[in-house]
């Protein structure tokens, strides 16, 4: 680990202001990612680990707010930056690519032109230069007859094909840091698998650090370095992938590792039932009090449900929440 | 399956076929306006305001006065096609200048929201209250008779719709996922308006503006009619049929050419609109492809 890591979230809470209310929709998240690191972050829908990402770029919007904490890329705190010292950050060194390749090009714009906007704007390349370095991109990407390509329309493109546009925007630059906010949930599987190999190959290449945030537990630990676990807005566990596996700390953990379908498992164990995790995920108004988990937890004893447990160091490396995880 | 097919496809040709009709129709009038307006000089030889001669005075249309002629003896052939260039140039040009404003207030209204978007909306509410054509009376009154004058008022007072339609294109486009990703990748707020914004109100907008261009060719006919917009002798279709209004009974032909003028433009500008919303709507572009 270098001395400075790449972005240091510390402490950070997001306040979500309803009806004058302010209610913390994440609170004292912590962690860090250092140069050339796959992170993960994963959490069931609504745990606040997409905001967390909005966080990190500065684009939260009204009911959202940072209530709290510090987020540092390389040591210089972002919230501190003025507009145009963050937006230089945005695409150049931080670059994100979004869960719906649809949506999330231009319908007008055909697709070279979308990824040439990002050297003019950013590294103030004439047009023509640009033109000539967005078909390079796509050929990186590897999309079949580049040239021709780039005079494409999204529409005119399969769901494949978007997404490995929108990382071929998203990489143009030689970002520092690319957050991945669900890269792969729209795609079909195989498509799925050849997108998450090519992005961790051009990351890896380019020295790319990569934020990936997920609700697949088993994608994720197959990709980062290290998993946090989310819930409830809080970070609950936080290991190596490989260990998150093993020996999960924290029981939403284990929880997930055990509703995860494996392969060849019913034949190893008999024809057992897939785990669930019982009851919902507590709206943000009415976390409960304790440990969030507690309701549904199978081990929650009476200390789980009047004391919040604080982050624990485990002994194997990493972190946990949980009264009980000895 | 295939049945359900068949009817979508048959149904998918009859709108084809209705759409075309629009567009040809009114494409073809107002290509033929512009047409005619361009090439005034070399279309009628006769000079629409000097060639007075009583000795012809209020001639019915025959082979040789195609329209008839006016109390002064005027070839009312050569008025109208003369009179094109001033109603198009009035209908492009203020309309031209109301889209300029509409987007920009609209666009940005719509963008930044906040006190910026109350004012627009209020100030859209105001002239939306106030009867357009009275308003730019009242420019008039104050500019004085005159084609800029004109052009200034039409151009003031009719870009409301224009600007309505901007803002809720921008509200709506400003939540889409690519301009969101726009943002994310560090486009700056009028690279997002123009590049991720307008290029996807366009349609609307140039229905919009197609429809208004009409209007202005019936304001401007209007304004003239009333006497504050273009003045005797020069000819435009509205003070042309101002003159003619007492001639009706007598020589109806003063009255019907301008005015058959005035309506073939209109209803070109309107069908053409048409025919483009049946065009630029998202639902049919893409079956286009």
């Amino acid at each position: 680990m270098s001395a400075v890591p790449l972005i240091e979230v510390e402490n950070l809470r997001i306040d979500l202001d309803a009806q004058g209310k302010r209610v913390p929709a994440v609170e004292g998240v912590s962690f860090r990612i250092d140069r050339g690191e796959t992170f993960g972050l994963v959490g069931e829908s609504g745990c606040g680990k997409s905001i967390t990402a909005l966080a990190l770029i500065g684009l939260l919007r009204r009911p959202l707010s940072i209530g709290g904490g510090t987020i540092k890329f390389e040591g210089q705190d972002i919230r501190k930056l003025s507009t145009s010292g963050r937006r230089s950050l945005r695409g150049n060194r931080i670059a994100m690519i979004f869960q719906e390749p649809m949506t999330a090009l231009n319908p007008v714009s055909p697709v070279g032109r979308q990824i040439a906007e990002m050297f003019v704007l950013h590294k103030g390349k004439s047009w023509r230069e640009a033109k000539q370095l967005a078909v390079e991109a796509l050929a990186q990407v590897r999309v079949p007859a580049p040239a021709r390509r780039v005079k494409d329309y999204p529409h005119q493109l399969s769901g494949g094909m978007r997404q490995r546009v929108m990382i071929a925007i998203a990489l143009a630059c030689g970002p520092d840091l690319l957050i991945a906010d669900e890269p792969t949930t729209a795609l079909d599987v195989t498509v799925q698998a050849e997108i998450i190999e090519l992005m961790r190959e051009l990351c890896a290449e380019k020295g790319t650090a990569v934020l990936m945030i997920s609700h697949d537990l088993g994608l994720v630990a197959n990709v980062c370095r290290r998993v946090a676990v989310m819930y409830a807005g809080r970070i609950v566990e936080e290991r190596n992938s490989d260990d998150i596996f093993r020996t999960p700390s924290h029981p939403y953990t284990r929880g997930l590792v055990r509703s995860l379908p494996r392969l060849g498992s019913r034949a190893a164990h008999g024809q057992t039932r897939l785990q669930e995790i019982k009851g919902v995920v507590p709206a943000i108004a009415h976390f409960p009090v304790g440990c969030r988990f507690n309701p549904r937890c199978p081990e929650a004893t009476d200390i789980c449900r009047q004391v919040e447990p604080a982050e624990e160091l485990l002994a194997a490396g990493g972190l946990v929440r949980c009264h009980h995880h000895g | 399956m295939s049945t359900l097919s068949t009817v979508s496809t048959v149904l998918a040709a009859k709108w084809r076929v209705k759409l075309r009709f629009n567009l040809v129709v009114g494409g073809t009038l107002f290509a033929l306006a512009v047409f005619v307006g361009l090439f005034a000089d070399w279309l009628a030889h006769t000079d629409p305001v000097m060639d007075a001669n009583l000795l012809n005075a209020e001639e019915p249309p025959s082979w040789k006065w195609w329209f008839g002629t006016d109390a002064q003896g005027r070839d009312i052939y050569s008025r109208v096609v003369h009179g094109a260039r001033i109603s198009l140039t009035v209908g492009i040009v203020s309309q031209f200048i109301n889209s300029i404003i509409g987007i920009s207030l609209g666009l940005t209204a719509g963008y930044f929201g906040g006190w910026w978007d109350d004012f627009v909306n209020g100030l859209t509410n105001l002239m939306l209250a106030i009867p357009s054509l009275i308003f730019a009376l009242a420019i008039m009154a104050v500019l004085g008779p005159g084609l800029t004058s004109l052009l200034i008022a039409l151009g003031l007072t009719n870009w409301s719709f224009t600007c309505r339609i901007a803002r809720a294109s921008a509200l709506s486009l400003k939540t889409q996922g690519y301009v969101q990703a726009a943002k994310v990748l560090g486009y700056g707020d009028l690279r997002i308006m123009t590049t991720q914004l307008l290029p996807n109100m366009l349609g609307p907008i140039i229905v919009i503006g197609t429809l208004g261009m009409g209007g202005a060719v019936l304001a401007e006919a209007s304004l003239s009619f009333l006497g504050l917009g273009i003045r005797p002798p020069y000819p435009s279709w509205g003070s042309m049929l101002s003159e003619a209004r007492d001639q009706i009974t007598t020589a109806p032909w003063l009255s019907v050419f301008p005015g058959l003028a005035i309506f073939l433009t209109v209803l070109g500008l309107n069908l053409l609109g048409d025919g483009l919303r049946d065009i630029l709507d998202p639902q049919s572009r893409s079956t286009r492809v």
